[in-house]
């Protein structure tokens, strides 16, 4: 009887690290708001972290919830979820409130809410379902293009309120795809655009024509025999040379005033440092001035007094990198790197589908957030403002990984119900 | 499926992989970002120092600093919107107001850079209110200088701030751009000890630029050091008396107590008020200054060329004398020489020559020196007699800088062997070329200061101490000044000596006869191909134990007679006595009008108005008149 109470089914390793980001989280935010002139506690609510801690006990309200609820009715609700999602998406497009070239909040009295938010883990919790209805197989065509088709409504939704980082989250979820049977090409093509994507902006395009041209020689040279293979290298060349070319289109014309910006700040930061590359520098020196042990909790001079912006939401990295240096950052990425592998591991003990899908849906989600977070603060990625899990300040975004999360860990302590009753 | 799981893992490891060694690179290997941070958050406060004071020889002070302001503008603090307030304020407009703020902010958007150069104190209280409400405006505190006497201002040279040009040929490595820096006069020459040392205190700002507080508790922050103050040789009154004499004129006054080689008294005529190269007018008024026709800021005493004219009798029957050419109490026939002569004809010696200024005296005896039958050939023999003159002339301090401590001195001319053979090729020249030289005209060429030092060598019977214009820095004597002899053995300067006193008892120097005290003097008016004569006078008082040794040249002014020994004269008495005996002749230079009593028989008139009319100074046709 003990062993059915929840409390003991719980993976209690991954609610640890969850407990950890959250304190690490909160005790950064106060580093990061902190001035040494106006002595705040942390506890003030005139203090980020002060408010910070009105939404993590909310978060626990949230969590009890989600304990609560019967582990089947994730499943059962996940159309619903989305549905009411993508009408919050479209509503926010009508009502919405702009903040920052961004048509994504609500706002409700004093609080705002972002609904894109929410719907990481809605579209999550629809992926796993539709995937995992039976007699699909994920690596059939058709049921693919629609397993896109869900993800895809969302992103473009969000792409219209003009918040081209969030939507992007989605195509993370590319990842669950891929261990549900999407052909590996896909993925190598999807991780190779990102990085000729990302190579087209740090190079100069002749050098990187030179490169490509120098790789299809090899390829040709070292593997190809029969002609066939020799003509998709080559079509495959020639998409990449076109693809390189585009991205001055790309830059020109799709992509907004300020995205333009933080993506031209990638490349050189040091154009114009006060204006475009000031992000990018500013947190680039804050990091690079913690050195090997770091200035000190509340010691850091960049992030206390202002030099870094949006430092508690989507530069939080900062204040630990300056302030606990290289060991307090790489400390970070191992904590997360085991929530991740963890989230593996438990997605992949999952006896039922839906679990599984959900959870590797989760981590997608959280390390597609982590990586793109981190890349960005340290110059690796153009500034896109996400915010780095259960770490930066803000509400929504942590009501929502919070649920996302959560929702797993309470199928992944039922997962022998869902066993003995198939 | 689990080989897919193990990509995700490996992408999961590899992304972390790439962050770790990405942290590396810019935490611990590269150094740049930690530079980079401190120069965001401190901002370095230059505290200037205060400028060395300097006082003359009596304690007097002679140049302070006066407080002055310069508004620094941090350009993310400031409100655009009070942009036409500020323009108000402090009267600038709009344009160069914006122009000024987009420069600063191309430099820093959180440091600050000077908006308005030195507002005086009186302005700057009318502001200081109004400047307390408005964000991202600053007062620094400098200084500038500030010259009570008005006087001096050739020699006390100015401050200004250190130009782009002068800041890249700097080694010292000392100064930064904004720092002040010694133009000119003793500002220049003691730059060193004056300027002090600058202070800097590191505050830590946010990024608006406010100051949140000292870097490393302060530890880092040095306090200024005052620059070193310098008490001059100068007697203000007597420098002030001096300059007041000299006031419509054009030319020269130096004294030199021929005791030390100081100097007493400095004046280069016309001058300006040095006050107006200092603070915010400095540029404007400079232009001015340097447009000005009379040319105020040409440092007359050690820049000013002419030639010595009769001055320099006293050195050529010296050389005469020492090569033992001349006795001292030898008598010379005078009736005939090339050159005009306004001495009668007669039987002349030393000292007789020297009072009556005898040309056709100097003549003879200048040939004796030159031709001394050492080579049969002529021009060889003039060579050598040249060339020994040559050397013997130096050692009286002409032909070279004397070693002023002033910048900027000029050497004059003492031709020498070299010189002729470019003018005339070699041994195409002798004696009967060059013997305008013997009463002081001709090629050769030399600065007041030099006649001033003449005529200390001639006070102290033979040797000189180098002049300069700074005795004390901050209580220490400034660098010792070894005599310099001339080699001219002592008794030969009684007879040279007792023809100046003359000159002044009896002669032409009656001018600046001064009761109760023997004052020995020459006059020399030296002939100026550009216009009406200069008017030179040298004297040193009293003929025993003299305190005091002069030059005057007052460009223009016709005979030495005038002008100069009147000046001269006044000079001497004032030093001397504190006050004046012979009121008239204190109201006839202050008059200036010394062409009154031009004799009728003036020479051949040049019209002194037309710049024109230039004769050439050969010497084969300049040998007329030569009062002096």
């Amino acid at each position: 009887m003990r062993d059915n109470l929840l409390i003991y089914k719980l993976d209690w390793l991954s609610i640890s690290f969850y407990i950890l980001l959250i304190i690490g989280g909160w005790l950064n935010i106060y580093a990061a708001d902190y001035d040494p002139d106006i002595a705040e506690g942390i506890f003030s609510l005139k203090m980020s972290s002060g408010r910070q801690l009105i939404w993590i006990g909310t978060s626990a309200i949230l969590v009890l919830l989600i304990m609560l609820l019967d582990f089947k009715i994730y499943s059962t609700i996940s159309y619903a979820v989305y549905g009411v999602m993508i009408f919050f998406l479209i509503a926010v497009l009508i009502f919405g409130e702009e903040v920052a070239g961004s048509k994504s909040w609500f706002e409700l009295g004093a609080f705002k809410f972002q609904p894109s938010e929410f719907t990481k883990f809605a579209t999550a919790l629809v992926l796993a379902r539709f995937l995992s209805k039976t007699n699909r197989k994920s690596d059939n065509l058709k049921s693919q293009s629609i397993g896109v088709g869900l993800l895809m409504l969302p992103l473009i939704l969000i792409v219209l309120q003009g918040d081209l980082g969030t939507a992007m989250v989605f195509g993370g979820l590319i990842l669950v795809m891929f261990r549900e049977g999407m052909h590996p090409v896909i993925l190598m093509v999807a991780i190779g655009v990102v990085l000729l994507f990302l190579l087209t902006l740090l190079l100069d395009q002749v050098v990187l024509f030179i490169i490509i041209v120098v790789i299809t020689a090899l390829l040709i040279g070292l593997m190809a025999k029969d002609p066939k293979k020799i003509a998709v290298i080559l079509i495959g060349a020639v998409i990449a040379g076109g693809f390189v070319k585009s991205v001055d289109f790309i830059l020109s014309d799709v992509l907004k005033p300020h995205q333009q910006k933080r993506v031209m700040s990638l490349i050189n930061p040091n154009a114009d440092p006060l204006g475009i590359g000031w992000n990018v520098t500013q947190s680039k020196i804050a990091i690079g001035s913690g050195g090997f042990g770091g200035k000190g909790y509340l010691e850091g001079t960049q992030t206390k007094f202002d030099f870094v912006p949006e430092q508690t939401t989507d530069f939080i990295f900062c204040t630990i990198g300056e302030e606990q240096g290289w060991i307090g950052s790489t400390l970070l990425i191992v904590l997360f790197t085991a929530l991740f592998l963890r989230l593996v591991f438990l997605a992949e003990r999952q006896k039922s589908k839906f679990a599984r899908i959900y959870g590797y849906g989760v981590m997608s989600i959280l390390f597609f957030h982590f990586t793109v977070n981190i890349a960005m603060t340290i110059g690796l990625f153009p500034v896109i403002g996400i915010p780095l899990p259960f770490f930066s300040y803000g509400g929504s975004s942590l009501w929502g990984f919070t649920i996302l999360l959560f929702i797993f860990l309470k199928l992944d302590a039922n997962r022998m119900n869902v066993l003995q009753r198939m | 499926m689990s080989s897919r799981r193990i990509v995700i893992q490996v992408l999961i490891l590899a992304i972390a992989m790439v962050f770790t060694i990405r942290l590396f690179s810019i935490q611990i290997v590269n150094d740049d970002y930690k530079l980079a941070a401190q120069n965001n958050i401190i901002q370095k406060i230059v505290e200037y120092p205060y400028r060395g004071l300097v006082y003359d020889r009596n304690g007097k002070l002679v140049v302070y600093n006066t407080p002055v302001y310069d508004l620094m503008i941090v350009p993310k603090e400031l409100n655009l919107a009070d942009s036409a307030k500020i323009c108000q304020l402090i009267g600038m407009d709009h344009a160069t107001f914006m122009m000024k703020y987009q420069k600063a902010r191309r430099y820093s958007a959180i440091l600050s850079s000077k908006l308005q150069d030195q507002i005086p104190n009186h302005e700057f209280a009318r502001i200081q209110d109004e400047l307390v409400n408005i964000p991202g405006l600053y007062p620094l505190p400098r200084t500038v200088r500030e010259y009570p006497e008005n006087t001096l201002a050739n020699a006390l040279g100015y401050v200004r701030e250190i130009s782009r040009y002068q800041l890249d040929r700097d080694t010292s490595g000392y100064y930064h751009p904004g720092d002040y820096t010694g133009i000119k006069g003793i500002e220049l020459e003691y730059e060193n000890a004056l300027r002090g040392k600058r202070g800097m205190s590191y505050k830590i700002v946010n990024v608006q630029g406010v100051v949140k507080g000292a870097f490393k508790d302060g530890e880092l922050d040095s306090s200024s050091i005052p620059g070193k103050s310098i008490h001059l040789t100068i007697d203000s009154e007597l420098q002030r008396y001096a300059e007041i004499l000299m006031e419509g004129k054009v030319g020269s006054v130096v004294a030199l107590d021929p005791k030390t080689g100081e100097i007493l008294a400095y004046v280069s005529a016309p001058s300006y008020n040095p006050n107006l190269l200092s603070g915010r007018d400095l540029g404007k008024n400079y232009l001015m200054l340097q447009e000005d026709s009379l040319k105020p800021l040409f440092n007359r005493p050690i820049q000013a060329m002419y030639p010595p004219g009769s001055m320099f009798k006293t050195v050529q029957t010296l050389i005469a004398m020492q090569e033992g050419v001349l006795g001292p109490y030898e008598k010379i026939m005078c009736d005939y020489s090339p050159m005009g002569d306004h001495a009668p004809k007669g039987i002349y010696d030393v000292d007789r020559a020297i009072a009556l200024s005898s040309n056709t005296f100097l003549y003879k005896i200048f040939r004796r020196v030159m031709l001394q039958d050492k080579n049969p050939n002529v021009y060889i023999d003039s060579r050598i007699g040249l060339e020994n003159w040559n050397n013997q002339v130096r050692k009286f301090g002409l032909g070279s800088e004397l070693g002023v401590d002033l910048p900027g001195e000029k050497s004059g001319n003492v031709p020498t062997v070299a010189y002729y053979d470019r003018v005339y090729g070699t041994n195409r020249w002798k004696f009967s070329n060059i013997y305008s030289l013997s009463i002081g005209q001709g090629e050769i060429q030399v600065t007041p200061i030099q006649m001033a030092n003449l005529s200390a060598i001639l006070a102290n019977r033979g040797y000189y101490y180098t002049p300069h214009i700074v005795r004390e820095i901050d209580g220490e004597p400034t660098r010792g000044y070894a005599a310099k002899h001339t080699d001219i053995n002592a008794e030969y300067f009684e007879p040279v000596i007792s023809g100046m006193e003359n000159t002044v008892l009896r002669g032409t120097g009656f001018r600046a006869r001064i009761t109760d005290i023997i004052v020995c003097g020459k006059t020399s008016t030296v002939e100026n191909p550009h216009g009406e004569d200069h008017s030179g006078f040298m004297a040193f008082a009293p003929k025993d134990n003299p305190q005091i040794s002069v030059a005057v040249y007052v460009e223009n002014a016709g005979q030495g007679a005038r002008a100069a020994a009147s000046t001269a004269g006044l000079v001497i008495e004032k030093y001397l006595k504190g006050e004046i005996s012979r009121p008239w002749i204190e109201e006839y230079v202050l008059k200036g009008d010394f062409s009154d009593f031009k004799p009728v028989k003036k020479k051949t008139t040049v019209d002194t108005t037309s710049a024109g009319s230039v004769k050439p100074a050969t010497n084969s046709e300049s040998k007329k008149n030569n009062e002096g």
